[in-house]
């Protein structure tokens, strides 16, 4: 999502590491005061990145039914504390709520902060900041510019294969296919004139890819300088120190 | 079966910040029997156009009428299928659609869908492959074994063998050599003139809309800046350059002239039409020159 936020502008690296961290810290909390904080801080940020909270919204409603099964696992199976209500093997009790309450944060929390870190991140930046953490692993041998480079490969062929896909709909619809329609085997049916074309085609283009890389001189990633380079700013020190600084908060609040 | 645009426009992913207007405002009429061009730059809207004609796109506001079905913004997803038999869509590089396993089960697929026997579709396919200049002895191959441009024409075979009566084809020769280009065309001057099909084609050659069509149609921005035969669009060179088209080569061809002192009392759209109109001046011109 294009945008010119603070979180926009930061090093892709550091809110890679930040939003890994905050989720790490967010299964700290186990007060009202702790999830008080996190809800109150991830807030700030997606004020602070002028995203709508629509967008935020709409990240959670794929995953509703997942967290709606964990919350009501969590508040029916959880036992302790006063007893509301019991009906067979089912009790619900008062830290069965809470436990609820608090996983539901958590999956609200967990959801907000990845989506803002996609939102506010271009995905080749994340290739960028994923080749540079990785960095260390060449140590051990890991194919780091090759990982990287599959990565953005990747990526980068996301929005064409999207085309592509509606192009060959569309094309397979003017002949007379319906899609969405009908029985599980004639819908599976409907998939294959369009997953022929799909796969012909990327072949095709992962060859042509090959032959332009090979013809403008690629051969791998070692010594290889950079068109986007990553800086790390001031900002993004900052970011860091928040962060501990939380981490200090939720376990004294915890 | 006449294709009617009532005030319609359409507007993509509406209410999100990649919205974009596709259409806006365009009332025109495809006649039944008409060899239309759409002509336009990248991004004026075409291809959005295109899609309407066969129901694969709804307008967000407006109406099309197809033959006696209404497309509103309200219509249902399904029970389209008769207008997609009915309006044959080629898409841009429609070779990319060919999936089957014989060229002869790929031309076929478009009839099955549409409720036609089998048996009958593969009779039909044996026709439309001499029909679009293949050898007969493409059809047990493979359509992934065929060079580029026959796979085209069995992209095209493919929509043909549907039989509709509207045939909406988006840059039909765009990568083909100069051979093969004239081939195809000559396809859709014999559909348009032998079996009376309505043909609608999206073309950045000129020199195709001068020779082929009756009835043109120019886009820009999505909206709808001219309609008229190719002889009233032509005329006026200074506009179509300002909506950043070109000209005929006949057309150029003439402007040329007339700055040499020649007279045209209309614009000539074909080398004969050129030819006869010089001929008529020339003994003359040729004449005061040697006195």
């Amino acid at each position: 999502m294009p945008g010119d936020s603070i979180l926009h502008r930061m090093d892709p690296r550091a809110k890679l590491v930040a939003s890994f961290y905050y989720i790490g810290i967010i299964f700290l909390a186990r007060s009202w005061p702790a999830y008080a904080v996190l809800f109150v801080f991830t807030m700030s940020l997606v004020l602070i990145s002028k995203i709508k909270l629509d967008f935020f919204i709409k990240g959670v409603r794929p995953l509703l039914w997942l967290i709606l099964f964990t919350v009501l696992l969590q508040i029916f199976f959880t036992r302790g504390g006063h007893i509301y209500w019991q009906w067979g093997f089912l009790t619900l009790t008062r830290y069965g709520l809470l436990n609820g309450a608090y996983i539901f944060m958590r999956f609200v929390l967990i959801i907000f902060m990845s989506t803002l870190l996609t939102l506010t991140t271009p995905p080749l930046s994340l290739a960028d900041a994923i080749e540079s953490l990785l960095k260390p692993l060449k140590a051990i041998r890991f194919p780091v510019y090759e990982v990287a480079l599959m990565l953005s490969i990747a990526l980068r062929f996301v929005p064409t294969l999207m085309d592509e896909t509606t192009k060959i709909m569309n094309a397979q619809r003017a002949r007379g296919v319906d899609f969405g329609e009908g029985g599980l085997f004639k819908q599976m049916k409907a998939i294959v004139p369009i997953l022929i074309p799909l796969f012909v085609s990327s072949f095709n283009r992962a060859d042509d890819l090959a032959t332009a890389m090979e013809a403008r001189g690629y051969q791998g990633g070692e010594g290889r300088s950079k068109y986007r380079i990553l800086k790390w700013q001031t900002m993004d020190s900052l970011a860091m120190v928040a962060m501990a600084i939380l981490t200090v908060i939720l376990i004294v609040l915890r | 079966m006449d294709i009617t645009f009532k005030d319609v426009s359409y507007t993509y992913q509406p209410g999100t910040p990649f919205q974009g207007l596709g259409l806006e405002h365009v009332s025109l009429t495809i006649e039944s029997g008409s060899y239309t061009a759409i002509i336009g730059h990248t991004g004026s809207g075409k291809s959005t156009l295109l899609q309407h004609l066969n129901a694969l796109l709804k307008p967000t506001a407006g109406v099309v009428q197809i033959g006696d079905r209404e497309i509103t913004p309200e219509t249902n997803n399904k029970n389209l299928k008769a207008i997609r038999q009915k309006v044959g869509m080629v898409f841009q590089f429609p070779e990319s659609q060919l999936f089957e396993a014989t060229v002869q089960k790929d031309i076929a697929f478009g009839p099955q869908n549409f409720g036609v026997p089998e048996a009958e579709a593969m009779a039909r396919a044996i026709h439309m492959v001499e029909l679009v200049g293949l050898p007969a002895d493409v059809l047990e191959k493979s359509p992934f074994d065929l060079s580029g441009g026959q796979m085209r024409r069995v992209a095209i075979a493919g929509v043909l063998a549907m039989q509709p009566e509207v045939l909406v084809l988006d840059e039909p020769t765009a990568g083909l050599d100069p051979v093969g280009r004239r081939e195809m065309m000559a396809l859709f001057t014999r559909l348009h003139e032998e079996q009376g099909m309505t043909i609608v084609m999206v073309t950045h050659q000129m020199d195709d809309v001068a020779n082929y069509a009756n009835h043109v149609i120019v886009l820009e921005n999505g909206q709808l800046a001219k309609s008229g035969t190719p002889r009233e669009i032509f005329a006026d060179p200074a506009w179509l350059t300002a909506k950043h088209l070109g000209l005929p080569t006949t057309t150029q061809f003439a402007q040329a002239l007339i700055q040499k002192g020649f007279v045209f009392d209309q614009v000539p759209l074909t080398e004969h039409e050129l030819a006869a109109m010089l001929q008529a001046q020339l003994p003359s011109k040729v004449g005061e020159r040697r006195e």
